[in-house]
């Protein structure tokens, strides 16, 4: 019984998610809507349990002084102070005591890791009901800034926003960008003309790296351009259609074994 | 092993090192002087190109805002020049934003392109007087939600099951330009500009549900995946990184970040041409010494 209920709900569910895609009714589109809301309160569950895995994760990489677990703090300090600012915002025009109030939460923080590490459990509980003391009287007495769980003013606090703005933009564009210098090395390793399928494809990649290149005589530039739209509309349409469809068929296949319990990984022990 | 074999072998094994200083050398002298290439178009964007400079006036465009910062450089450049262009137009636009990161992204691209808005600018031989741009009006930004593929679902029956306020807070029965935007009937065509999966759910739970005209503008190395949707008919068209957005400023008259960074571009690709023919020489060199070697 313990099984079957499961397999049973999820038959259910899949069966009438896949026949209401045919049926254009309002009673049908309420259930359909009912059961959208539903997924999304699940997700936001996920959510909660991803954090949690983060914070475990770090927690343990700390406690058993993995390789660069110091960098474990970064992570966890940048997770939760980025949530800090995200749900509180300058009412005043000074930010009074705010200061005091993230670095009391951030010992907080520090001092709970401590907690699960340390020997003398007793010094560091006392340190974050300190820390957590501290904390809670500057939200109550400074009324130069609130909190906001409900409204999205914190999206507006500038430490929300300059933080992702001159740290988190700059960082992830930096990364990508050096991109490119690999991608130069690994061209030059990779397009060797050792066989004919190597050098048919190194041609077609010199054509489309070429193609908008006006620099090229004897109109050059036409016929690359010609080329370049022939192959991806062609070949490369071609194969990447086989690949679309395969995968499609490959999701219906594996749709269909989870709804009629073949596939049963979902439960765990397969 | 003689003088001409090392030669050859050294143009295989080129110190990596030597090809990012090579690089960065060339990137940052394209990026100092200041000329401009021309740029050929494709169909694929000129028909994006051609459905939104034929809307009319008034009419309600929605725009996905689904790249990070790490795409800024080939997608943030298509945002400018399609926004410009149909705010020139006077089209209202809805933005949402379904990736993390998405929101910082149009939120700045908002504030800029409202105070690009301001000036008199003459496009393809039109004047555009300069006007203010305001929220609730010209654009509604919807903002981020997690789970894109429900999201872009829940919007098909309306927009405010999953945004009951915009971005800033406003309820969006009280902005103008969503009474009687209900969901995806009411708007005219959707633009993902897109750096990652998102675009697969547009296509699948977005187009394939409610068969709105769907164009995607796309990173450089995702565009050829999505050629399929193109020869379908299930995409309108696409712009395919920078050179997409590019050819998007030049078919729009209003010359910007992508035409600009075109030059950089194609100089990168002049020195990874270079590595690679001078590789393929070193390897044909000593395979063909190693060959009269052996005889």
């Amino acid at each position: 019984m313990k099984r079957q209920i499961p397999f049973v709900l999820v038959f259910l569910a899949g069966a009438f998610m896949a026949f209401q895609y045919y049926v254009p009714h309002e009673s049908s589109e309420f259930v359909y809507e009912f059961l959208l809301d539903w997924t999304m309160i699940i997700g936001i569950f996920a959510l909660a349990l991803g954090i949690w895995s983060l914070y475990q994760v770090s927690v343990d990489k700390i406690k058993l002084r993995k390789e660069n677990w110091a960098y474990s703090y970064v992570t966890l300090i940048g997770l939760f102070i980025m949530v800090l600012f995200g749900f509180t915002y300058k009412i005043g025009d000074s930010w009074g005591m705010y200061s005091l109030f993230v670095v009391s939460l951030m010992a907080l923080l520090m001092f709970l890791i401590q907690t699960t590490i340390s020997k003398s459990k007793g010094l560091w509980l006392g340190l974050s009901a300190l820390a957590l003391i501290v904390a809670i009287a500057v939200t109550v007495f400074d009324d130069s800034w609130g909190v906001a769980f409900m409204t999205s003013e914190g999206l507006k606090n500038t430490m929300f926003t300059n933080f992702a703005d001159f740290v988190l933009t700059p960082i992830l564009s930096t990364m990508f960008s050096l991109l490119a210098f690999f991608i130069a090395s690994a061209a030059y390793r990779a397009f060797r003309a050792r066989n004919v399928l190597a050098s048919l494809l190194l041609i077609a990649a010199l054509i489309v790296m070429l193609r908008f290149n006006p620099y090229m005589p004897f109109g050059l530039p036409d016929y690359m351009m010609k080329i370049s739209n022939w192959l991806m509309n062609v070949p490369n349409l071609a194969a990447q259609r086989a690949i679309v469809i395969g995968i499609g068929l490959g999701i219906v296949a594996t749709s269909l074994k989870v709804i009629l319990g073949i596939e049963r990984g979902y439960m765990g022990k397969g | 092993m003689n003088q001409s074999t090392n030669i050859f072998d050294r143009m295989m094994s080129i110190d990596r090192r030597w090809i990012f200083l090579f690089l960065i050398v060339v990137c940052v002298g394209t990026y100092v002087a200041d000329f401009q290439i021309p740029i050929n178009t494709v169909p694929e964007v000129e028909s994006i190109y051609n459905f939104l400079d034929t809307l009319p006036e008034g009419k309600i465009v929605l725009i996905a805002i689904d790249y990070d910062p790490n795409n800024l450089a080939e997608l943030h450049p298509m945002t400018y020049a399609i926004v410009e262009h149909l705010w020139r137009k006077k089209i209202k636009i809805i933005f949402t934003s379904l990736s993390q990161l998405g929101p910082a992204m149009a939120d700045q691209a908002i504030r800029d392109i409202s105070d690009s808005l301001k000036v008199d600018k003459t496009y393809n031989g039109v004047k555009y007087k300069g006007r203010e741009i305001v929220n609730g009006v010209d654009y509604t930004f919807l903002g981020y939600k997690p789970y894109y593929a429900l999201i872009i679902l829940g919007m098909g029956q309306d927009f405010r099951l999953n945004f009951p306020n915009d971005y800033y807070g406003t309820p969006l029965d009280d902005l103008p330009m969503m009474q009687g935007v209900i969901n995806y009937d009411q708007i005219a065509c959707v633009v993902d500009l897109s750096g990652g999966n998102i675009t697969d759910a547009w296509i699948s739970y977005g187009q394939g549900r409610f068969n709105f005209p769907l164009m995607l503008g796309l990173t450089g190395v995702m565009t050829a995946q999505y050629y399929p949707f193109l020869g379908s008919g299930q995409v309108l068209g696409i712009m395919g990184g920078l050179l997409g957005a590019a050819q998007y400023e030049e078919l729009a008259d209003n010359p910007g970040r992508a035409k600009d960074g075109m030059r950089i571009q194609l100089f990168a690709h002049y020195v990874i041409i270079l590595f690679i023919v001078l590789g393929n020489i070193g390897y044909f060199m000593s395979k063909r010494k190693r060959t009269e070697g052996g005889n």
